[in-house]
Order: C-alpha cells, then structure tokens, then sequence
C-alpha cells in the first residue's frame, strides 16, 4: 500500500539536513553554554531553533495579548493549559545523542575511539538467518511455505494451471530460524570525578558539568555499552549519584589520593580492566591540601590507576582563588605519558579546547 | 473512493440529509488514510502534489511528534476543489467518522457558497502538481540551493498580499502614459476662471490658486513615482518590477498564487468552522445518530468545541454565534425596537416568533467572512455567555493576566487579530527612495509594534528579491522607526 519511499521523506530528510547545518553554524554556542543539558530524554535532545523558521512581519507577541475564554475577573492571572500557551511558538527539535555526537565528532574533528581488543567480552546475539520445518507460527516464512506447497502440488499433480490454488498442508511449513553469534562487544566505563571542596563554586561546578555531558555523549556514541561512575572528593572520598555529584557544595580541605584510592578500589572490585575500557575524567581547582599528598597520589597512578585505564584526564578549573598547581605536578610526574591529558579550563569558552584536547587522542 | 461498507452507507445517508437541509456542494470525494498518511497530506496543506520543500517536512515532523505524544490528532482534513477531497482517519470509530462525514459536508457547502471563495480556483490539485513540476525543473537547472533559497526568501514575504483585492479594482486599469512632453513641462499653469479684471482676485483668488498650483505639481509629481499610490500587493508590485530572472520571477508568481488559494480559508476560520460544526450537531442529533452511538458523539463533539484559558476555539466561537443568530431571528431580536430596549428582561423574554432564524444564517455563510461575522453578531450578551475575555502579558513576571472583561474590548480585540488575519498592514510606498531605486515600505501602525528581530531578518528576503538597499518604517513606542537592511548590514533610524 505504502510506498516504498514517501514524498514526504525526501521533504524532512532535508528539513533534517538544514537543521543539522544550523547546528553545527552555533556548535560552539551550544557547546559552551550548556543550554542542552537539561533538555536531554534518554535518547534525544530537544533544541530551541527559532533560527530555521521563515521569518515574517507580524507583531511583537509579547506587547500583543489576545481573546481567552474562562472563569476569573479583570486582573486575575490564569495558568495556560499545557501546550496551549498563549503567544509564540517556538520551533523544538528533537535532535538524537547519536546524531549530536557525530555533530561534535565532526566540528571537532574527534578521531574514533578504537577499543583496546582484550578488552572485550563476547556477546551472544541471535541471527535469523536459517530455515527450519518446525518453529512457531510467528516466524512462518510465507513465501517459502508457498513455494514448497507449489512444489508438492505440481510433483503430486494436484496443480491444476486454470484454478491455481495453493493448499499449504502440515509438511510444507518453512519457518525462519535462527543461530546463536558471539560478536565482540566493547563495555566502557566513564569515572568522573570532582574537587568538591569550599573553592569550587557554582561556576566552576557549571564548566563541569558542560563537560561531563559532552564527554558522557561522545563516548556513548562510540560503546554500546557505557556505565558512569561519579566520585567527588575533598579531605574524604565518595561514591555518588548524579544529582549528589552536580549539586552538592562541601567545603574543608582536600586531599585527592583519597579519591584515587577510592577509584583504584572501584574499578578493581567492579570493572575489570579485562572486559572495560576505563576513562577517568578528574576536575579541581589543583589545590591540593599538602605536597605529601601529592606524592601519594603519583603513586597510586603510577602503580595502581594508570595500567587499568585507557585515558586520564585531569582539567583544572580556575576558581575564584586562582589555580593550584596539581596540573603542573602531574605533568612534572609524568612526561610525555599518552594516557594521561591535562588540560586548564579557565571559563566556559575554554570548554570547547579543553574537551577537544580530552578526546582528541582517539583512545 | 475506497471506504469500508458500512462507512459508506452511512456517507450516502448522511449525504442524502445534509442535501435535505439544504447544503449545496460539490461532490465530496473521501478517502481512508492511516495517520502517517494523513499527516503527510496535513503536512502538504490537503496537496500531497505539492513542490518540494523542507519546511513541508518540518510540518510533518511536528504532526508525527504532538500525535505520537498523545497532544493532538487530525480527525479530517478537507480539500477546497471540485470535486472537494476529504480525508478521513482510519483509526476512528464508526460513530466519529459519521461526524466528521457531516463535518465534511459543512465545509464543502461553505466553500461553495460562500462569496470569499467564490475567486478560488478549484482545479488546484492541478495547479499545484504543475507548480511542484516546475519547481523541479528549476531545481534540476540551477540547483537546490539556489532555488530552496529563493522559496524561502518568497515564503518570508507570503503575507504581503492584498486580500481583497480580488473584489476591488485597485487601480484604474488605464494604459500606463509614456511620460510625454506635458510631462515634462515645468511651469505648473493652473486654469483660470474668466473674469473682469477688478473681480480677478475674488474670482480666482491668489492664495487659492497657489494652493492649485501645489496640488497640480504634487500630482505630476506622484505620476513619476512608483507606486503612483501605495500598494497592498507587495508580491504583486515586486513581480512586475523587481529585477528578477525568468525561474525566480516563476516562483515569486507561485507563491503567490498560492497565498491567494488559502487567504480565504484563513478569513473565514470561524464561520466556516462554526458552520460545520453547527450542521454535524443538526445531522447527527436529529438524524444520522443511532441510540447507542449518543454517548460516544457527545463526548467528542465536546471533546471539539472544548475551550482552554487563553485561547480561543474557533468551533465553538462560531457555532455559538451561528445558534445565537438563528435563536435572535427566530425570535425577532434584531432591529430598532429590539436594539432600543434596554429592559434585560424584557429582551431576554423577547419572542416575535419570525422563524427566520434559518434563512438568516444561510444568509451569513453566503456573505461574511470572520471580521464581518463577528462585528455584526457578537453581542454583550454573547460575550457574557461565554465568558469571553481580554488578556495581557504581566509586565513583571510575564505571565497571562486578564485585563478586561468588558464585552466592547473584546469585540474590538478579537476583530483586531482577525483583520488582515492578525498581521501587521505593510504598503509599498516608494520604489525610488532616496532617488537611488530603494524600496520603502511602511507598516500601518496601530498601537501594536513589530517584532523587530522578525522584521529584520525578513528584510533580509526582501533585499535578496530587491538586489538594492530596502526599508521599513514603522512605530515602536509611539516613535517613528526606520528599519533599513543594504545587504551588509542592518541599520535603525529614529523617525
């Protein structure tokens, strides 16, 4: 009944195209600001883009009110029903994380991240790809139960060329069938981790927030299979959900081996190195409490952390008190390491560098 | 035609009844669709021949996105042409589809008697599938781009027609006169009236004759301009004299055309839909309707005319006014003793028993359109019946506020955002300004200023289709404003 391909998909394949242009025109806006977190579902994100519609002239709408029908007197306010709302509507459209990963990929020019080859675990997946006699009537192939009926019938000399009829009996039932494949498949795992200490505040928490969500849609695009992990640390260590982790504001004084202790444990005891692809992306101002402490954090990286993950990233935030020195330790500790990228992220249009030079290495 | 039996047995009664209560149409072709498809053809305007276009498919998107969402559903979708195509929803239910059969019905009387159609070309489907043909040919000669570019630009000025100009000759259709040697006269002389030399200055006085001699140069003058007077059409006035190639001066007219085939369904959103709702209501009630389907039409015949804070529903609205018109003529509530009586009371018993209420509203589905309709029926009365109001925007936190209920600014308010289908009134004034061929237009203000961002980004399409410097000028807290865009840049000027 349906055609094969509608009129009217070459019409949105286009609208797509020109909406995919536009975004990728404002990338950077949208990268920096953060405007998209928040408007995300599990699979798409709804993008505000007033700037694709035909513009006209018409009348501010704001100034313009209108007619509405209702109870109430003269100087009450009334609540618009849901998706009725008096005034202008502005064009949404609903974007997929897959298609704004590729979106970010290209515009910054991301290599594709091949994971490491032991690090996969098979998984079974099924393939219709057989025929069998028996099966359940769901999977019946009709076109070959038809034709071995066919063959019968004429075999048989019950075809009869002017009253074609084709009586399919018990025998001549096909149905599609199917065998098991191992196909590798690559887990990953993200660990953020952030300074929650007193100097950390609402701004720096906003830059990381911006940049955990790009990270977390870049990666998602290229394992099928991501977990996240959220640590936040300042003289003690934890484990915490999303909402802990983007809205809580500790103060005290900080001590990062802690928190590498912590991930040290967590990846051991949870993602074995064997089957995961570990990132670890850790934000602080770089103030840590003492250079004792510092000391132990190489260690920890050194002998423990740094074998079992595919990449370290440590981005310092510049706070309100100036930056500390944990980026320069690091990169003083280990020269020239490629697992590890360091990266200062003074404001949010730093964002887009620092997340460009994040994954940019393709590991 | 493909309907399911008993959809079409109910189509030929129902058809049969609308006929006996005297709707007039022409025949009414239906067709079957599931929702894909009727949000494709919703998409394409009824044309699913229709050019290509993207924002076609944005259209459509949106249709798939609130449906799948559960916000809303197209229940029909009916077609102005000869034969008049009607498109039901396959999923619905018997009981809806004999609704909206009846609906339907409604509509295509309207749409054939109705004067603000009577212009409307019903061979449309064919206009449009040779519009989309040519459209293709375009593209196929100077590319998508190019041509996608151009549609847009022509879409952004789309509103800029003049809707009645299929009822009124604008101007004078005189051979246009090659600016000849009285033209290019200098001294203005103006006629005199004989007189006797002492009667001279009473006779033809100075100061009149100065004011003569002004007015002449001031009429010689507006004949060397373009537009002589200013024009409504803009779409019109740039076809003929912006400098276009032959493929862009094709869309330009397309465009167009097409504006001109919806404009008056536009006009007409509240009558037409108040006369189809009213005749479903008449059908079914007093005939088509079976006793086990009464419950389920209920239901979605107020499911219809629902109304929501902030918005009004132009079913209701119009189905409303429809009743009220046929109870007021019934009764005699009209005319000079009637309007005179400022008793409520007695108004509110007043009963002539004319009966006429029938004939007056096939009256007014011949001759009104919504501005007309509303201004000559919507009553205090009516408005306090249906708890019409006036809202705003609160200054401070934005949000709806009522601001009046007073049934004299409701009229006037909702007549506002019916005239000129709620857009601003934009003229071509001068395609000379500034005596270096750039185009001037000018909004007619009243009281309610352009969105400027709006406005300049059309002007932007303005200028691709005038290749020289453009301006409007508008009113934007009581002070004169000109928006101008010379390809580069944007600029605004105080007035």
């Amino acid at each position: 009944m349906t055609p094969m391909l509608r009129k009217i998909d070459r019409d949105v394949k286009r609208f797509r195209q020109i909406v995919r242009g536009v975004i990728k025109k404002e990338f950077r806006k949208y990268l920096t600001q953060g405007e998209l977190i928040g408007r995300q579902g599990k699979h798409i994100v709804s993008i505000p883009l007033p700037q694709v519609e035909i513009p006209r002239f018409r009348f501010g709408q704001k100034e313009m009110g209108g007619v509405g029908q209702g109870e109430g007197e003269a100087g009450e306010a009334f609540e618009p029903q849901p998706g009725t709302e008096p005034g202008q509507h502005i064009l949404e459209v609903e974007v997929s994380l897959e298609e704004l990963a590729a979106i970010l990929g290209e515009e910054l020019e991301l290599p594709r991240i091949m994971p490491r080859g032991r690090r996969t675990i098979p998984v079974e997946k099924l393939k219709y790809s057989n025929i069998r006699k028996v099966g359940p009537e769901t999977l019946r192939h009709f076109k070959r139960t038809f034709r071995e009926a066919l063959k019968r019938q004429v075999a048989t000399g019950q075809y009869d060329p002017k009253n074609p009829i084709i009586v399919p009996i018990r025998e001549d039932r096909r149905y599609r069938s199917w065998h098991v494949r191992e196909v590798p498949e690559s887990n990953a795992v993200i660990i953020l981790c952030m300074d929650v200490s007193g100097s950390m505040g609402d701004q720096q928490k906003e830059i990381v927030r911006i940049a955990s969500f790009w990270i977390d849609t870049w990666l998602r695009s290229q394992y099928k299979n991501l977990d996240n992990v959220y640590v936040i640390h300042e003289a003690f260590a934890k484990e915490v959900d999303p909402h802990t982790f983007y809205h809580l504001r500790e103060s005290g004084g900080t001590k990062i081996s802690t928190a590498y202790e912590l991930i040290n444990q967590v990846v051991d005891t949870r993602f074995s190195p064997d089957s995961w692809n570990v990132y670890l992306f850790h934000f602080s101002d770089g103030e840590n409490g003492d250079s004792r402490d510092t000391e132990r954090c190489m260690e920890v990286l050194r002998d423990d952390l740094l074998p079992k993950l595919n990449l370290f990233c440590f981005g310092q935030v510049r706070s309100s008190y100036g930056g500390g020195r944990f980026k320069t330790d690091v990169e003083e500790a280990f020269p020239g390491e490629p697992k590890i990228v360091t990266c200062e992220i003074r404001d949010k249009d730093e964002i887009y560098d620092a997340i460009k030079r994040f994954l940019g290495k393709g590991l | 035609m493909n309907l399911p039996p008993e959809i079409d047995k109910a189509r030929r009664q129902i058809e049969t009844h609308a006929r006996e209560y005297g709707l007039d149409f022409y025949d009414v072709v239906f067709e079957v669709l599931d929702y894909d498809q009727l949000n494709e053809v919703a998409a394409y305007g009824g044309f699913p021949t229709r050019y290509p276009h993207w924002r076609f498919g944005m259209e459509y998107e949106e249709l798939s996105k609130t449906y799948s969402y559960g916000l809303s559903k197209i229940y029909e979708l009916v077609v102005n042409t000869n034969p008049v195509y009607a498109y039901l929803m396959k999923a619905n239910a018997t009981v809806e589809q004999k609704l909206v059969m009846a609906h339907v019905f409604g509509h295509a009387d309207f749409f054939k008697n109705n004067l603000w159609f009577s212009k409307t070309n019903r061979r449309m489907i064919d206009i449009m599938a040779n519009h989309a043909t040519r459209v293709r040919q375009h593209i196929d000669r100077y590319g998508v781009e190019a041509v996608e570019d151009f549609i847009d630009a022509c879409l952004s000025l789309e509103n800029l027609i003049d809707y009645h100009s299929h009822f009124i000759e604008r101007e004078e259709k005189k051979e246009r006169t090659v600016p000849g040697a009285e033209d290019e006269e200098e001294t203005v002389e103006v006629p005199r009236l004989k007189s006797k030399r002492y009667m001279e200055t009473y006779i033809n006085p100075p100061a009149f004759m100065e004011e003569q001699k002004a007015k002449i140069a001031e009429r010689r003058k507006r004949k060397r301009m373009l537009p002589e007077e200013p024009k409504r059409d803009v779409l019109q006035f740039l076809l003929e004299h912006a400098p276009l190639e032959n493929w862009e001066r094709d869309i330009l007219a397309m465009v167009r055309d097409e504006a001109y085939y919806f404009a008056p369904q536009a006009m007409t959103k509240i009558a037409n839909e108040g006369w189809a709702a009213y005749w479903h209501s008449v059908i079914m009630t007093q005939r088509a309707l079976t006793d086990s389907e009464v419950i389920d039409f209920a239901d979605h015949h107020s499911g219809t005319l629902a109304m929501s804070p902030g918005r009004i529903n132009p079913y209701k609205i119009g189905i409303e006014l429809f009743r009220d018109v046929e109870d007021r003529w019934n009764k005699g509530k009209f005319g000079k003793d009637y309007d005179d009586c400022d008793d409520r009371e007695v108004r509110k018993r007043w009963d002539r028993k004319l009966g006429l209420g029938r004939q007056k509203i096939f009256e007014v589905r011949k001759i009104y359109n919504d501005v007309m309709f509303i201004d000559a029926f919507m009553t205090e009365e009516f408005c306090e019946r249906l708890k019409l109001y006036v809202y705003g925007h609160d200054t401070r936190t934005g949000r709806p506020v009522i601001v009046s209920k007073d049934w004299r600014k409701v009229k006037e308010r909702l007549l506002f955002s019916l005239t000129n289908l709620g857009q601003p009134i934009v003229h071509v004034v001068d395609a000379n300004y500034g005596n270096r061929g750039e185009l001037y237009l000018k909004h007619r203000y009243e009281s309610v200023p352009l969105d400027l961002d709006k406005a300049r980004d059309t002007l932007k399409n303005l200028h691709r289709i005038w290749r020289r410097p453009v301006h409007i000028e508008t009113m934007d807290d009581e002070r004169g404003r000109l928006l101008s865009y010379d390809g580069a840049e944007h600029k605004t000027t105080r007035l």
